[in-house]
């Protein structure tokens, strides 16, 4: 073997051995946990069933899948709407300037997910923030209900996972060659039809990409519905937390995060088709425009 | 500079040596417990103190809810942990497992300062594998202040007046969550027969539309900020909430409560078994375990210990006054054995339930 040829791999080494030691083992563990039944008592017992896969369609279960992927789904419709509105708007600008607006939306991504759901309580609660700004404009009424529902769920899901659609829609919008709108009005093209035929085709992939991580990220979470929804709200990852940490059923708990990654891999797989399709008919890209 | 370093690196294995040889001959007399607890569930300078008092050391390790050490002691067969604080149906199932050691009695002297109840207690009489720590009723806990009536009945939480509609939580853990159903419709705290789990089931999804929140941690401070005004709590932490409110009362409806135990176990695996009773002993020690009373305000079931305690204490906190022999009379809760899966589907319908 030659030098250059052992090289690559020893390289790989650390990572991979990283990601088959902490990724590919672990999930293969969770995988193999969903073929046994629950002990009496928790724990495992170690009798092969199919179980635990047949409950994952049970009305009960398949309906809380449902509706997290509404929920997650809202929310991505409008993290998807906000964030691509922000990155044209930040594509648009000066481009000393960018750097700047960019840094600023990601900004709240320095202080800890929590702490940023907590935010919201304070704000959303019956005598929090919003509640007392109504009082000083003069509302005397009941402070609306506006914390522990599904509103208050989606409002932080959004939220929290806007930056990455920002980030997601800027990379081909501050890549995109402005001669090709340009090119589209001079042909008689309206503003509404030079976005919608030339912009928007070329920036898809980037919204592709925004709206897969909110989805994903937002179909697994159990934080947000926890403290927004007051545990009022079921959505899947709590089904999965409260199976693994309350009921002691690891095998169904197993059963479920299969599912739910085989959602994320099939949503993950569709994305890259859509991405690579879209790179091969994306005219040539100027990068000194 | 090659046998300076090799010199120096010598002198530095002779001292670890030596260190470690001097760390082996302390273990030999003193033993190293390892105790899971939950966090503040003990005097801070608890372990300093039995280290005085006995000369073993100890290392609390935390655990967040019982369900958290009970998948840890499940998965391990308990290896790794001499003493174990955990509420008492989730000892019952440690028992049953074969996972906990018998108590020696001769070894625990100061259980003789429990109350003659507490050694009644249904899931373990005469305190064969547990000792009990702590113990308390699930009630109501609301604002005096805000609330037009006062509430006497579960009734009063699970369909409530108009004016507190929307101002409720319950708790959010299986067993309490079931409670308050199967009390408010006439059933034992362990019921599981399937049609009157139905009923409860319904009575608590019913009970779900007016509620704010399901909330194990923070319903006294939702109480206290006026968020919400009346909450299903332990009595305990509805003290909490009486500390920063006066007018905050805590009541056991009419149809009654659960009596929780929260108790220390031996585990069966421990190679400090010694150590671990009198760990136990130590923990029952009249100023020790007043001090649960006084910081925690949970009742203790040590006579001499709650006989210790300061006449304002039960004159601000009223619930820490209760008799034990009122106390005793509710039901505690047991392990359901295979039950405790439809506990599980039948909360996991409710936490679903539009």
């Amino acid at each position: 073997m030659t030098a250059i040829g052992t090289r690559p791999a020893f390289l790989m080494a650390p990572a991979l051995a990283w990601l088959v030691g902490l990724m590919v083992v672990p999930c293969a563990l969770v995988l193999a946990l969903a073929f046994f039944q629950r002990g009496v008592y928790g724990g495992v017992d170690y009798t092969f069933t199919l179980e635990n896969f047949g409950r994952v369609f049970d009305p009960l279960y398949a309906g809380i899948f449902l509706r997290s992927a509404r929920i997650a789904g809202t929310a991505t419709v409008i993290a998807v709407v906000l964030g691509y509105a922000a990155a044209y708007a930040i594509a648009s600008c000066r481009r000393s300037l960018q750097p700047v607006l960019l840094f600023f939306a990601v900004l709240p991504f320095w202080s800890n997910y929590l702490i940023r759901t907590y935010a919201w309580i304070v704000l959303l609660n019956r005598e929090g923030l919003i509640t007392q700004l109504l009082r000083w404009f003069g509302y005397e009424g009941e402070p609306p209900s506006m914390l522990y529902t599904e509103g208050a769920v989606i409002a932080g899901l959004v939220y929290n996972y806007l930056p990455f659609v920002i980030l997601a829609c800027y990379a081909p919008l501050s890549r995109m060659n402005p001669e090709l709108a340009e090119a589209s009005r001079d042909l008689g093209g309206s503003a509404f039809t030079t976005f919608r035929r030339i912009i928007l085709p070329l920036t898809l992939p980037g919204i592709a990409a925004g709206a897969v991580f909110v989805f994903v990220l937002s179909i697994g979470n159990f934080v947000t519905p926890a403290l927004l929804g007051g545990g009022r709200f079921q959505m899947i990852g709590n089904l999965v937390y409260d199976q693994f940490l309350t009921a002691n059923d690891w095998p169904f708990g197993a059963a479920l995060s299969m599912a739910l990654i085989g959602i994320m891999m099939l949503l993950l797989l569709v994305q890259a088709y859509a991405s690579d399709r879209a790179s091969t008919r994306t005219a040539p890209v100027r990068e000194d425009a | 500079m090659k046998i300076t370093n090799d010199r120096r690196a010598r002198g530095a294995r002779a001292i670890l040596l030596g260190v470690s040889l001097a760390a082996l001959a302390s273990t030999a007399s003193a033993a190293n417990l390892v105790i899971s607890n939950w966090d503040g569930y003990m005097a801070p300078d608890a372990m300093d103190a039995f280290k005085a008092a006995t000369g073993n050391t100890g290392e609390v390790v935390k655990h967040a809810t019982n369900e958290e050490i009970m998948g840890k002691l499940v998965a391990s067969g308990g290896k790794g942990y001499d003493v174990v604080f955990v509420s008492s149906p989730f000892a019952e199932v440690l028992h049953n497992l074969g996972l906990t050691e018998t108590i020696e009695a001769s070894k625990v002297p100061n259980l003789a300062n429990l109350y003659p109840e507490a050694a009644g207690l249904a899931y373990d009489p005469g305190n064969s594998f547990s000792v009990p720590y702590t113990w308390g009723t699930t009630g109501l806990c609301y604002r005096s202040d805000l609330v037009k009536t006062e509430p006497t009945s579960w009734n009063d939480l699970l369909k409530p007046a108009d004016d507190i509609k929307g101002k409720t939580t319950m708790l959010a853990t299986d067993r309490w969550l079931l409670a308050a159903g199967q009390l408010a419709d006439g059933f034992s705290v362990n019921e599981i027969d399937p049609a009157k789990m139905e009923q409860v089931k319904n009575t608590l999804i019913e009970a779900k539309k007016t509620l704010l929140a399901y909330d194990d941690t923070t319903f006294y401070a939702k109480l206290v900020s006026g968020e919400a005004l009346m909450v299903q709590a332990w009595d305990g932490w509805c003290n909490y909430g009486i500390t920063d409110n006066k007018d905050i009362k805590y009541v056991i409806p009419k149809e009654g409560s659960d009596l929780w135990v929260d108790t220390m176990v031996v585990m069966k695996a421990s190679e400090n078994k010694d150590a671990a009773f009198q760990f136990i002993n130590f923990m029952l020690d009249v100023k020790n375990h007043a001090w649960a009373a006084e910081n925690i305000l949970y009742k203790v079931p040590n006579k001499a210990a709650m006989e210790s305690l300061p006449a304002e204490l039960s004159a601000t906190y009223p619930n820490m006054a209760m008799p034990v022999a009122e106390l005793t009379k509710y039901e505690v809760l047991r392990d359901v054995g295979e039950a405790q899966k439809e506990y599980s589907r039948i909360v996991s319908e409710i936490k679903a339930a539009q």
